[in-house]
């Protein structure tokens, strides 16, 4: 079913052309783009063509039959809309004929269709039912008795939607849906004339076909056939609110569609300029941990974390957590406690809690979690480019020619953005994938990689080094634009270094794993194939060379000329929804909002003036020296919001240790996570659907979240931070994140034209928007750096220090899966786990083979960090000697192993090389009997507090 | 913090420094890199230990380290 507050077009809005059509529609005058179907101009011109098979989400297919027009000149009927419009055209769109053939179009429907409207769930926004009523259709002159498929079985195997085959009409938009939109042609029409039916896969149930739930087939569908389970429960939305979704850095825009306060569906937003009307399983159908029983909607406090925990008032959490971090303060020093916010907190609350820690703690240790994911894309651009950030739109791709993608893995982890590169890929776009897994995109339904550079983990800098060399001895530097653009002195040096005979492909084979030839000619493609663009994930940044690499990125888009127009580019995929936003912020130990330095006395002193405090010039701690400082006894006090660094951060018994060191954590967050089982303050905080605010997606695009319900604990995440900051003595006065955005605004160069109004009359801005781009900035260096010249860095390959041996003979890697998000903690209280319910460890048929593992065998992982234990998963995706897992459940431990090796400018974990060793076992690990003692414990004493209130 | 820890992360700057042929430039650029994003606390640790010997520091870290013991001494 089609948003409710929605209106569509019928075909979509053509390539943007200046030359305008004029025809005539039941006699009067339109004027449209050319390219405009005849249905699309006659909806324009406020007549509604009647349709079933067009929706403008799809291109025109022209099955159906009701949408027949006349056009004078013209012999029969055509359809408006496979039809496009041409000049002096004459449409007539209602007469008797037309009506008549509609109504025997219909007719023929409604004889095979079950007549249960009024308790259908689509009743009301029922496309067939809306049909009819706009042709006449008054009887069914054939009866219902004959042969029909109204007894046909429903497939209700997906948790989120049900297929009710009896309500098919067979008009094709689920499949096409999934061909166009999707791009994972998981649906067919099978079967010839009334055997006619959709099936998935090879006939499949939709759970167990390549169906990857995007839901993109329920959206298009025009009857309750495929029918979300939440709409079938609860009924139709009466109103819809756009805001943005709170997984992957896409950042899509959706419709929350509500009934009161209570959700009944996500769609996504036509308009949405991240994701077009698309979505993925997460956004549109894992919601349900919002209302999950999970959620704690109390703060609560205990001296001790062996304590039970104790329900309180707000007033009394928020003064003990006050007092706590004074006392730590004026025994230990001011530099004693800190902060860590989110990327799931918006631009506003990170703002607000850097803001707390500078101005109420009195120093710098404040971090977020982009140090563990993108804090090396920080750093490489703004060293290289000028700009801690992606230089492109999304939409960008469908100008490229040839996409090189490394370490990323779109189509699982940024899967909205991955069907519009696929979209590009289907139209003949290049392909050229570096990543030591053969993620989907390398071979999948027509879409297969040019070439795939399968490195071995830790050697991407060698790689890049080597095409590098290609582009300089082989004469495909982009001479003119390096010598406009770039700083020659630095040019000059990276030609001569990159050229030296050590990093030709040849040379550096040994060390990548890949095939000299293949190297040289992905170089010669991406230099030479028309637009390069480079996206890349965490495959890139999670290396103790992150920042060399994201260095050696941009070397090759410059020397190349890719970069400062549509279509090229250096497109980092950011993991979560604000990475972006929560670096802008200044949510960093070293920087102020829009990435100055803390020493810079202008940008201070404007900060100092607007506060009404003095502020520190050192930088303060990263996250991996907070822990470090606990461990030593000298950092003993956190505010962690929304972050989950006891799951998510390297090396799990060395952060659990730093955190039992600690003397007083405050977790904000909606549920009691693993960093929670450690802390002496739990503060309640909001879902995304409970507060105002704004995310910046991977493209720099800020959009609104907006508020549909009420925040069961009573404040929004925003508001705790500032009855915090008031216990500490220093008072915020904002009575809506709106305020906090304008001064945000006040104070940030690269967002003075950002407001609330501004984002409500334009959808979403890219920053940087100022007096100088007050529309925002889609993309970034076009005619000159921001840093002026572009900058080349040398970018020495040095391998990392984590070697395999005889003890640790394998490298394991980690990434993520489509179905579960990060830790986990969202998506693992949704149906979600159906598809992914624990983390596994790939390995590759021959590596099992050697040590007797089969698939579906218990394995135990050790590295030099630590030991766990996780089920087998034997598979050729992984190249042997390596390893693969995801770290989506606290239990599989897959931190345990990763060690603290780190990024060398950002200390950003290398999660991406840990050598380990494999071997079959049949009970758990040390370390996971003491985790589930320890979290057993841990809900025991949650309970415990509730208990003795209920008692009370 | 741990004096080993934090002689890893000077010798992990100093490998990219490395890099740069004119080894001036080298210790400079990683001498900015420390004043930029260490703590004071962690930038006065790693003088004293190379006062004490610096075990474990390598040669261009240890060069860029000697020219922040210079520097702070001479604003004492």
């Amino acid at each position: 079913m089609l948003s409710i507050a929605e209106k569509d077009f019928g075909t979509p809005a053509p390539a943007p052309s200046e030359q305008l059509v004029t025809l005539s529609i039941d006699g009067f005058e339109v004027s449209v783009p050319a390219g405009t179907s005849v249905m699309r101009a006659a909806a324009l011109g406020g007549i509604a063509v009647p349709k079933l098979c067009a929706t403008e989400q799809l291109e025109a297919f022209g099955s159906c039959r009701l949408c027949l027009v006349q056009i004078e000149g013209m012999k029969g009927y055509p359809a408006s809309c496979t039809t496009l419009v041409a000049p002096g055209m004459k449409v007539t769109t209602q007469n008797q004929k037309i009506g008549e053939l509609r109504r025997g179009v219909m007719e023929l429907y409604i004889s095979d269709h079950p007549l249960d409207c009024l308790t259908c769930p689509a009743n009301g926004h029922c496309e067939l039912q809306d049909m009819a009523g706009a042709v006449g259709l008054r009887e069914v002159r054939y009866g219902y008795e004959g042969e029909n498929h109204l007894k046909l079985e429903k497939d209700e195997s997906n948790p989120y939607f049900t297929f009710d085959a009896s309500k098919c009409i067979l008009c094709s938009r689920c499949v096409r849906a999934c061909d166009e939109v999707q791009g994972t042609l998981a649906l067919t029409v099978q079967g010839r004339g009334f055997d006619s039916k959709i099936a998935a896969s090879q006939d499949d149930s939709f759970l167990d076909s390549e169906c990857v739930s995007c839901g993109a087939c329920v959206q298009a569908c025009p009857t309750a056939t495929l029918s979300e389970k939440t709409l079938i429960d609860k009924g139709q939305a009466e109103h819809s609110t756009i805001t943005t979704c709170a997984y992957c850095g896409v950042g899509c825009s959706f419709r929350a569609e509500m009934k009161g306060q209570e959700l009944v569906r996500m769609v996504p937003n036509q308009d949405g300029h991240a994701n077009h009307g698309h979505s993925c399983v997460k956004g549109r159908f894992a919601i349900g941990y919002t209302t999950h029983p999970d959620r704690i909607t109390k703060p609560m406090i205990r001296a001790k974390i062996t304590d039970p925990w104790r329900e309180v008032s707000w007033e009394e959490a928020i003064g003990y957590a006050a007092s706590e971090f004074k006392r730590i303060q004026a025994r230990h020093g001011k530099g004693a406690v800190g902060a860590i916010t989110s990327s799931r907190c918006t631009n506003e609350e990170t703002y607000l809690v850097q803001k707390l820690v500078r101005a109420a703690f009195g120093n710098n240790n404040v971090d977020t979690c982009a140090r563990v994911c993108h804090s090396p894309t920080g750093y490489g651009l703004k060293q290289t480019l000028g700009e801690s950030a992606g230089t492109q739109t999304f939409d960008s791709v469908m100008e490229a020619d040839v996409i090189f993608i490394i370490g990323a893995n779109p189509t699982d982890a940024h899967p909205v953005f991955g069907s519009q590169m696929k979209r590009r890929l289907r139209e003949g776009a290049k392909l050229i994938i570096a990543d030591p897994r053969r993620i989907d995109l390398v071979r999948m339904p027509h879409i297969q990689a040019q070439h795939h550079l399968q490195l071995r983990p830790g050697t991407n800098v060698a790689l890049l080094n080597s095409l590098a060399h290609v582009v300089v001895t082989e004469g495909l530097v982009n001479e003119a634009f390096a010598a406009e653009r770039c700083e020659p002195e630095a040019f000059a040096k990276w030609k001569t270094f990159v050229a030296e005979a050590r990093h030709s492909p040849e040379a550096l084979e040994a060390d990548t794993g890949v095939p000299a030839s293949e190297v040289r000619a992905a170089a010669r493609l991406y230099a030479t194939g028309g637009n390069a663009a480079i996206y890349y994930g965490l495959g890139v940044t999670e290396h103790s060379q992150g920042s060399t690499t994201v260095m050696a990125i941009a070397n090759l888009a410059m020397a190349t000329g890719n970069i400062g127009r549509l279509g090229v580019g250096v497109n980092p995929l950011r993991g979560q929804n604000n990475v972006q936003g929560s670096c802008d912020m200044g949510s960093f130990p070293h920087e102020f909002p829009g990435y100055r330095h803390v020493s810079d006395d202008v940008t201070r002193h404007l900060f100092e003036q607007t506060w009404g405090v003095s502020l520190q010039s050192d930088p303060g701690l990263r996250i991996p020296n907070m822990f470090e400082s606990a461990l030593d006894g000298e950092f003993l006090g956190l505010y962690c919001e929304g972050e989950d660094i006891a799951q998510s951060d390297p090396n799990t018994q060395h952060v659990t240790a730093a955190l039992s060191a600690m003397e007083c954590i405050v977790v904000q967050d909606l549920f009691l996570n693993e960093t929670a089982k450690f802390a002496h303050v739990f503060l309640p905080g909001s879902s995304f659907l409970e507060k105002d605010g704004t995310f910046t997606n991977a493209e720099r695009r800020i959009s609104r979240v907006r508020k549909v319900s009420q925040a069961p604990a009573g404040y929004a995440d925003w508001e705790i931070t500032m009855l915090l900051s008031k216990a500490l003595g220093y008072e915020m006065k904002y009575s809506h994140p709106s305020e906090i955005m304008d001064e945000i605004a006040s104070l940030t160069p690269t967002f003075t034209g950002v407001s609330y109004e501004r984002l409500d009359q334009l959808g979403s801005i890219q920053w940087p928007c100022n007096d100088h781009a007050p529309q925002g900035t889609p993309i970034m260096h076009i005619d000159e750096f921001v840093r002026g010249k572009g900058r080349f860095m040398l970018t020495e390959y040095v391998p990392t220090r984590e070697k395999v041996n005889g003890k640790y003979p394998l490298i394991l890697t980690t990434g993520r899966i489509l179905s579960q998000y990060n830790v986990g903690a969202q998506t693992r209280r949704t149906a979600n786990n159906t598809w992914h319910d624990e983390d596994r460890l790939e390995l590759h048929p021959h590596d099992a083979e050697e040590r007797g593992v089969k698939d579906g065998d218990w394995v135990g992982v050790h590295s030099r960090a630590g030991e766990t234990v996780m089920r087998a998963l034997v598979t050729p995706r992984v190249q042997p000697g390596l390893v693969y897992t995801t770290f989506h459940f606290p239990d599989s431990g897959a931190n345990v192993i990763t060690t603290d090796n780190s990024d060398w400018a950002t200390n950003c974990p290398e999660y991406k090389v840990t050598a380990v060793q494999v071997v079959r076992v049949s009970q758990p690990s040390e370390w996971q009997k003491r985790y589930r003692k320890f979290s057993e414990r841990q809900q025991e004493l949650l309970k415990q507090g509730s208990d003795v209130l209920a008692v009370k | 913090m741990s004096i080993e820890h934090l002689t890893n992360m000077a010798n992990d700057i100093g490998a990219f420094f490395h890099a740069e042929p004119v080894r001036e430039e080298g210790i400079k650029g990683m001498v900015n890199h420390i004043q930029k994003f260490w703590t004071p606390r962690m930038r006065a640790q790693i003088i004293e230990h190379l006062r004490e010997g610096g075990e474990g520091l390598e040669e261009l870290p240890r060069q860029a380290v000697q020219s922040m013991a210079e520097s702070a001494e001479a604003k004492q």
